[in-house]
């Protein structure tokens, strides 16, 4: 009898830890359940030295690294698959761990098993209560791409001028535009507009669905916006093949989506 | 299993406490509601009847001491767009004095002393302008949830950013004429707005959970209108010269005057 007491006070204090300290939280990504209490393991082995024990950003080697690694207790997060300022789906967070972020020190942890990554995303979501108070916004919808054209490349050019893509990313898409030089994060730090010229490995994701979805959702915490009243889906797709006509490098991409459906 | 039986006994065991407690208290508290029902009746049917119940009101200015700072002009040449929609060329809103040293744009608020805490918000919009490149009004108040139509008049696009601390931030394109709508949950006095895209354009927002605030007019003055009677801390906020507050008690059906002063 008194050993049942016991047992039943001792989960007691367990439960109550567990549901204050936010560590019952889980992800899901598909089949995949992530365990917070795990990934906080994993989190103080690989992630805490830039992100910081309370996730705030302000891990040791944060001052030497530009962009500053993201505040978890802001629950902003730049690559999502939902509307701006909504947080994001759990698959979007893993996504990220998964492929990192170009151009930041933020690597690629597709070393990590999947089930590790998963339960990063669950620690991850704990340093905010948005996400037990909030739910995520809806996934964007990504509708087929039309073969890229001469023009559509146009049509995209006309939208890039007249949704003033050019005041930060400039008028030939070097990133030089009249605001660039003005621009910060959401924490006042200085930030520069993409280089389209340079190439195509854009923060979040390198494929043109992932940029049509960059041009519904915006990068958020960052001056990119949303543009998911500004554009028809037809328009996104334009953009994006105008974007792509930009990479001086790079093959039409229409012409390699053809050769690789026959 | 065994968890979660645990659990629940501890959360039960708890409301078993708060029932008794409530209990004890009902029979305090239905001669309360008692006095409450009537008084509102009264209110409905003869119109703040009871002159314990009056509301009151609180009229006052805010002024700017000193010489008043210049505004400086804008140049808007980068955006040719923004140029042309402008009569009179654009000059910088961050402190404007009016007539008499009136300062406008500052909020003026109650911050403490309101003994009801539960206000659903309006359901008319509060609307944000875009207009020759600046924001009208360059100082918005809201309610927590009340709807936010944000208008672009202008020709050109604008990037509507928020920043704000305590609210979800977030950052929309708006072409001409396209509707968008948002909202603010909660209480944040006040969230920076940006547009990227025309780095001259700032405003702010002040998201309130209740209803006793006020935007200085052109001539620095302002109202807060049907206030409980009581005795509050009013709050005046300018987007740079800061906060000053004032303590002041005030009886049913009374209108008193209140007034601040800010320096550089």
């Amino acid at each position: 009898m008194r050993m049942k007491i016991t047992l039943a006070s001792c989960a007691v204090v367990v439960s109550l830890l567990w549901s204050v300290t936010g560590l019952a939280q889980e992800s899901h990504i598909g089949n995949l359940v992530g365990h917070a209490n795990r990934g906080k393991a994993l989190y103080q082995r690989y992630c805490i030295f830039c992100h910081g024990e309370y996730g705030d950003g302000t891990g040791e080697s944060a001052p030497y690294l530009d962009p500053k690694p993201r505040d978890f207790t802001k629950a902003v997060f730049k690559c999502r698959s939902t509307p701006s300022g909504s947080l994001p789906l759990d698959s979007d967070l893993y996504a990220t761990i998964s492929r990192g972020v170009h151009a930041s020190g933020m690597p690629s942890w597709k070393p990590l098993l999947r089930q590790e990554r998963a339960d990063l995303v669950a620690y991850v979501k704990t340093f905010s209560s948005a996400f037990q108070e909030e739910k995520p916004g809806e996934s964007v919808s990504i509708p087929p791409e039309p073969l890229s054209s001469p023009e559509s490349i146009k049509r995209g050019g006309e939208l890039f001028q007249s949704l003033n893509c050019w005041s930060c990313h400039g008028k030939d898409g070097r990133g030089h535009g009249p605001s660039a030089a003005t621009l910060t994060d959401s924490k006042g730090y200085p930030i520069t507009p993409f280089d389209f010229t340079t190439g195509s490995r854009f923060k979040c994701g390198d494929s043109d669905p992932e940029m049509f979805r960059d041009l519904v959702t915006g990068l958020d915490g960052t001056p990119m916006p949303s543009f998911a009243n500004a554009m028809t889906p037809d328009q996104r797709w334009d953009v994006v093949h105008y974007i792509r006509s930009l990479h001086v490098s790079r093959k039409p991409r229409g012409m390699k989506i053809q050769s690789e459906g026959q | 299993m065994e968890m979660a039986a645990g659990f629940n006994g501890i959360v039960l065991g708890d409301f078993e406490d708060k029932k008794q407690a409530f209990m004890k208290l009902k029979y305090a508290l239905i001669p309360a509601c008692v006095v409450v029902a009537l008084s509102l009746s009264g209110r409905v049917t003869a119109g703040w009847a009871s002159p314990a119940d009056a509301p009151a009101a609180l009229k006052g200015t805010v002024k700017f001491e000193g010489t008043a700072p210049k505004p400086s002009r804008i140049d808007m040449s980068a955006d040719p767009l923004c140029a042309k929609a402008r009569q009179t060329p654009a000059t910088t809103e961050d402190i404007v004095v009016g007539g008499n040293g009136g300062l406008t744009n500052v909020v003026v608020y109650v911050s403490d002393g309101l003994t009801s805490h539960s206000f659903p918000p309006p359901e008319q919009p509060a609307t944000l302008e875009q207009k020759g490149c600046q924001y009208r009004p360059h100082v918005l108040a809201l309610r927590a949830n009340q709807k936010l139509e944000v208008v672009n008049s202008d020709e050109t696009t604008h990037n509507i950013h928020p920043i704000p601390n305590n609210n979800r931030e977030w950052n929309m394109s708006q072409p001409h004429g396209v509707p968008l709508e948002q909202s603010f949950a909660r209480e944040e006095i006040a969230i920076p707005v940006k547009c990227n895209v025309h780095p001259w354009m700032r405003g702010y927002i002040a998201v309130f959970k209740h209803p006793y605030f006020a935007v200085t007019d052109k001539e620095g003055s302002f109202e807060l209108k049907d206030l409980p009677p009581g005795t509050y801390t009013i709050t005046a906020w300018q987007e740079k010269l800061g906060t000053k507050t004032q303590k002041l008690s005030i009886g049913a059906g009374e209108t008193k005057t209140l007034d601040f002063a800010f320096k550089q």
